[in-house]
């Protein structure tokens, strides 16, 4: 049977959790069927055919689908389900928002989250906070996943021929309005998708110092994330947030940087490659997880990672 | 209006949960438990709501078995006037869960269902949106702020990217961020109080939904330990430690 992966994008390009989902639809079935529904997307449409996996890229156009609203999107999926045994769609905030709607109108139970595959039946998920990692199996008519996009790799965007399908919009009586979105600007990689993130605690002390952080980013072309208790004590916007309540992280390396390490900040990042972590104290737990544990003053410890970066970017050129 | 708390009873959050030795599962049994975090947040909102002068009835339903009268307890000591408990031998799926409060929504009329945007248990974040579909009542789901005038509702959503701004209208399902507000503790005259305060018992059976499982957990298991690694002694050893044995920068 084919699989229908739902396309996470911003009406221009896809977010790199589609092309993690997709990975993973690839494990159940050769024929994958990318869904778009946005606006003015004929572009996206177009170079979405060249991802190599895919066979079939179905798209709804129209106007009323620019925001994502899921009481417009979720009947149109449910309309095309028949046609797949699994529907997958990646565990962001916009796969949450969406799927468990499909699941309402299908009557079948969704299954949340998915970090692995292990037949056309069986997966698996963490439950709590990623402290317990459950197999689970179903023999429902349909399978609805959400699919964790740092547990598979990104797939090809090209060299594939994918078909091209036109759906027509099925419009549906809707009360909610879009008002506006504050997305915060950066020029660093996206957090849930970079190679490597730096990260700050109530260790920084205030928002200025985090400016010591972003110095080291941009050393590293890497993403900024934070704890709770530092978004919390207000240092830095919830966006930045990386934990059971922010985002999910799997960095080739993650520094930790005044973060003592709570339960909830380490089920965000434990999947890291290689973890650093840097705080005073010495019994910090985050200590029993670093691959490279430093005990030092971090106001001291950063500006001479950054003097020891810049003296070996010098000897290699 | 009148606004309907759905509350689940979880591990507390403080707790390092353990695996079950047959990999059945994790130990609930003479463990803390607690009211799930994000659905105190949806209990001090609905208090909040009462405060104002917006809300005139405020109650709370809970699914379980007789413990869960704990987290109702907890929530009418936190100002709810009155709770339901929905009993269940079993544990319910979000699916199952969301058609059983739709059957108690349908009886309690509510003008604004609030919860968690997720159980701290089994993580599904599935059960608000459900809700709003079975329901179809407007959905906004991890809102970290909320306005109602006139039954207009502005909310804000966290999303990935930052955050959303919608406007919609009542009756709606809102599931709650632990960014929407700070709950308050239940000062113990609360407590006594909330001792007094009407909880009603319904047998889910009672209710003639399909609330069987569709999922089998085949098996739980503990994740995968980090190794710990080594203590470095200065940031020189640091950095070359990255260069030249990790390769990562």
């Amino acid at each position: 049977m084919s699989v229908l992966v739902v396309a996470e994008h911003d009406n221009k390009n896809l977010k790199s959790s589609t092309l993690n989902t997709i990975s993973a639809a690839e494990k159940l079935s050769e024929d994958i069927h990318l869904l778009i529904l946005g606006n003015k997307i004929e572009d996206l449409a177009k170079s979405s055919k060249s991802i190599q996996l895919v066979k079939k890229v179905i798209i709804c156009d129209h106007e009323k689908l620019e925001n994502q609203i899921p009481e417009l999107s979720s009947p149109i999926i449910s309309n095309l389900a028949e046609n797949y045994s699994h529907i997958l769609a990646p565990s962001s905030t916009f796969g949450k928002n969406l799927l468990p709607r499909v699941s309402a109108q299908l009557d079948v139970t969704q299954i949340s989250d998915i970090i692995g595959i292990e037949s056309q039946d069986t997966f698996i998920r963490p439950i709590y906070a990623g402290n317990a990692i459950s197999y689970v199996q179903t023999d429902q008519k349909i399978n609805l996943m959400t699919v964790r996009p740092t547990s598979f790799e990104k797939c090809e965007e090209v060299g594939g021929d994918a078909t091209l399908e036109n759906i027509t919009f099925l419009d549906s009586e809707v009360k909610t309005t879009f008002v506006s979105r504050e997305v915060s600007k950066s020029d660093r990689p996206e957090l849930g998708n970079a190679r490597v993130v730096v990260s700050g605690g109530r260790g920084l002390e205030n928002s200025d110092n985090f400016k010591l952080l972003y110095d080291l980013a941009d050393k590293l072309n890497a993403a900024v994330g934070a704890s709770r208790a530092a978004v919390d004590s207000g240092y830095i916007g919830n966006e930045y947030q990386v934990g059971q309540t922010g985002k999910m992280v799997a960095p080739e390396l993650y520094i930790a940087v005044g973060i003592s390490g709570a339960i909830q900040h380490l089920a965000g990042m434990k999947e890291s490659k290689v973890i650093v972590a840097i705080n005073k104290d010495l019994e910090a737990p985050i200590f029993n997880i670093a691959d490279y544990g430093l005990s030092s003053d971090l106001f001291q410890a950063i500006p001479e990672i950054i003097k020891e970066l810049d003296l070996l970017n010098q000897i290699e050129s | 209006m009148k606004v309907l708390v759905a509350v689940k009873r979880v591990v507390d959050y403080k707790v390092q949960i353990r695996v079950k030795s047959d990999n059945s599962g994790v130990e609930t049994q003479n463990v803390k438990m607690s009211v799930n975090p994000p659905d105190e947040n949806a209990i001090e909102e609905a208090v909040k709501l009462k405060e104002q002068g917006l809300a005139n009835e405020i109650v709370s339903v809970s699914i379980g078995d007789d413990k869960s009268q704990d987290v109702l307890r907890t929530s009418m000591a936190m100002g709810i006037d009155r709770s339901i408990l929905v009993k269940s031998q079993n544990t319910l799926e979000p699916l199952a869960v969301a058609k059983t409060l739709k059957i108690i929504i349908d009886k309690e009329k509510p003008d604004l269902v609030l919860m968690g945007k997720q159980a701290i248990d089994d993580d599904s974040n599935q059960t608000g949106q459900i809700l709003s579909a079975l329901l179809n009542w407007p959905q906004g789901c991890f809102i970290s702020n909320l306005k109602i005038e006139n039954n207009k509702v502005f909310i804000s959503r966290e999303i990935d990217e930052g955050i959303e701004n919608l406007e919609t209208s009542l009756p709606a399902v809102l599931t709650c961020d632990l960014r929407l507000n700070t709950p308050r503790f239940a000062s113990l005259p609360n407590i006594m109080k909330a001792k007094k305060k009407p909880l009603e018992t319904i047998d889910i059976d009672t209710l003639g939904i399909d609330t069987s499982s569709k999922i089998k957990t085949l098996k739980v298991i503990e994740p995968p330990k980090r190794k710990a690694g080594i203590m470095v002694n200065d940031v020189k050893e640091l950095v070359q430690k990255l260069k030249y044995e990790a390769k990562v920068i």
